[in-house]
């Protein structure tokens, strides 16, 4: 039954950019985008409660991928490639920080993002000798859009079974305390490591298909670390611990995000910051929370009087 | 033929040594008391065998195999579970998933609804039965001390280390804890437990272990080693030996 209503949602999706026109269906697009990246934080950040600033590290790998090999490799292949190359740059991440935990773990992702970064300038710059690239591929927006579904259609398939599974609950109790998770028998890092890389995979498939949306790219404009503070607040803001809580999440913000870099170029920064400050003390588990203690507290009010 | 055995098992904290030498072996189907006053080092003893402390010197044995320098999961998987001082509950889970997550992730993992006969099982074995769907963080305290007792049981151990599982009871709570404990003796399970509840020690443990400043000072039967002169000073001051 829930099935059913989410293969209808699906399929009614799919038309979408027959219907509107270019404007919407970019915003669509962008929709989509963060909704997959913040499904795919939540996915290992939800549980563990690990806040990962190194989204835009593996999204911009993604994009840089198809800008390197997409004259030389047929399109699907490039994609592989990307998230073969997405596996291999979480796995080393994940061994290397994830025995780190809190504020450490926050701030090696947040290096890590800025080290990838360079890595590529430094490549471009010195090996290349060419700092920015055209992505030349034949897609329209709507051809992106419908990639962009399915990326988002299996991201919720993998987060819906993640929950049910036993990998799930272990992440749960890494989260809850380590400490009695490694007493029950949980092979912690591998739980971790596993999360970790199908998160940063999916990631890394979603800036590969939107890179051709830019035509130009260039390190500064892929490896933007606002990214991921942004997805970040909207995973947050929907709530982490439910499986349509950071899509949720990432179509306010997204929209409101548009509008004030429209409208407010120069403040764009500070509302973000204040943004986020707000979502983490009104709202810490996110809006579906509050509207579940709200109709509990209602219902209880109701049996009382 | 011993299920545990210590063989002068030393930790060091810097410049502090919190066990110093220590050696014993624990029988199959045993129950015994691990005593001592606070800060003697019984609970740094109990850290290394579930393999949350390394040791600073000795090694510990299960069986027929060495575990001292296994991580915590492997020991656990080799029979050993564990409650803590602190009560350490899942918070954030319900009081079934709480014992779910001892049985998914034992040596024999149990899943679906084999799991969930066992979870029904183990929780009204200890007195905690019909509540698995309630969230872990709304339980009092001796219902806490329960779950987190079923988990350790759902574990499916052969030594159950009990870090003064009593403390803090209330007497009828008392009462019900200590026939819940003795219940496990059916089982075969051997427990190590640390207990400063001296009525409780004496109900269940038929052999005694007593630690001051780190090193063992009796071990024996009860009855006697409660009886030492030695222990008495330990616990009490020389003015009542």
């Amino acid at each position: 039954m829930k099935l059913a209503a989410a293969l209808i949602a699906l399929l009614a999706l799919a038309f979408v950019p027959s219907l509107v026109g270019p404007y919407p269906l970019g915003l669509m697009i962008g929709i989509l985008g963060y909704g997959i990246l913040a499904t795919a934080w939540a996915l290992f950040s939800g549980p563990t409660r690990y806040i990962s600033l190194a989204t835009v590290a593996f999204f911009g790998l993604g994009a840089y991928t198809v800008a390197v090999l997409s004259e030389t490799l047929p399109y699907p292949l490039v994609l592989l490639a990307a998230a073969a190359i997405g596996l291999v740059v979480a796995l080393l991440v994940g061994l290397a920080t994830l025995r780190l935990a809190g504020i450490y773990f926050v701030i090696f992702t947040f290096g890590l993002t800025e080290l990838v970064r360079q890595l590529v300038t430094y490549y471009e710059v010195n090996v290349t000798r060419t700092l920015g690239r055209y992505v030349f591929l034949p897609f329209g927006p709507e051809h992106i859009y419908w990639q962009l579904l399915a990326l988002l259609a299996a991201t919720l398939a993998i987060a819906f079974w993640v929950r049910q599974s036993k990998i799930g609950l272990a992440l749960r109790v890494i989260g809850d305390d380590p400490v009695v998770a490694s007493h029950l028998g949980i092979r912690i890092t591998r739980v971790k490591l596993t999360l970790f890389s199908i998160s940063a995979v999916i990631m890394t498939l979603a800036g590969a298909i939107q890179a051709p949306r830019w035509t130009y790219i260039e390190p500064s404009i892929v490896f933007n670390p606002t990214t991921s503070f942004l997805v970040v607040i909207m995973a947050l803001l929907g709530g982490p611990n439910r499986l349509f809580g950071p899509l949720l999440g990432a179509i306010p913000l997204f929209l409101l995000f548009e509008w004030l870099s429209a409208n407010f170029p120069n403040h764009y920064s500070i509302i973000l910051g204040l943004l986020f400050i707000a979502i983490v003390f009104v709202l810490p588990n996110g809006v579906l929370a509050a509207v579940d203690s709200v109709r509990a507290r209602l219902t209880r009010k109701e049996a009382s009087a | 033929m011993s299920l545990l055995r210590l063989n002068n098992v030393t930790k060091r904290f810097g410049g502090l040594t919190a066990v110093n030498g220590l050696s014993f072996d624990l029988a199959e189907g045993e129950i015994v008391g691990l005593l001592g006053p606070n800060g003697s080092g019984k609970t740094t003893a109990l850290n290394m065998i579930s393999g949350y402390l390394p040791l600073s010197d000795g090694s510990i044995g299960l069986v027929d195999e060495t575990i001292s320098g296994l991580p915590p999961e492997h020991i656990a998987h080799r029979g050993v579970a564990r409650t803590f001082q602190l009560v350490r509950a899942l918070p954030s889970l319900s009081v079934g998933e709480n014992v779910l997550a001892a049985l998914a992730f034992r040596k024999a993992p149990l899943w679906g609804a084999g799991a969930k006969a066992e979870i029904d099982t183990l929780l009204a074995d200890v007195g905690l039965g019909g509540r698995a769907d309630q969230p872990a963080d709304s339980l009092t305290y001796i219902d806490l001390k329960r779950m987190e007792l079923a988990r350790a049981l759902a574990s499916d151990p052969r030594l159950l280390l009990l870090d003064e599982w009593l403390a803090g009871l209330n007497p009828t709570e008392l009462q019900a804890g200590i026939e819940l404990i003795s219940a496990l003796r059916q089982r075969g399970i051997t427990i190590l437990l640390v207990e400063h509840v001296m009525d409780a020690v004496r109900a269940l443990c038929t052999r005694c272990i007593v630690m001051n400043t780190g090193s063992k000072i009796a071990d024996g039967p009860t009855a006697e080693v409660l009886a030492d002169a030695e222990v008495i000073r330990a616990y009490l001051g020389a003015d009542h030996a």
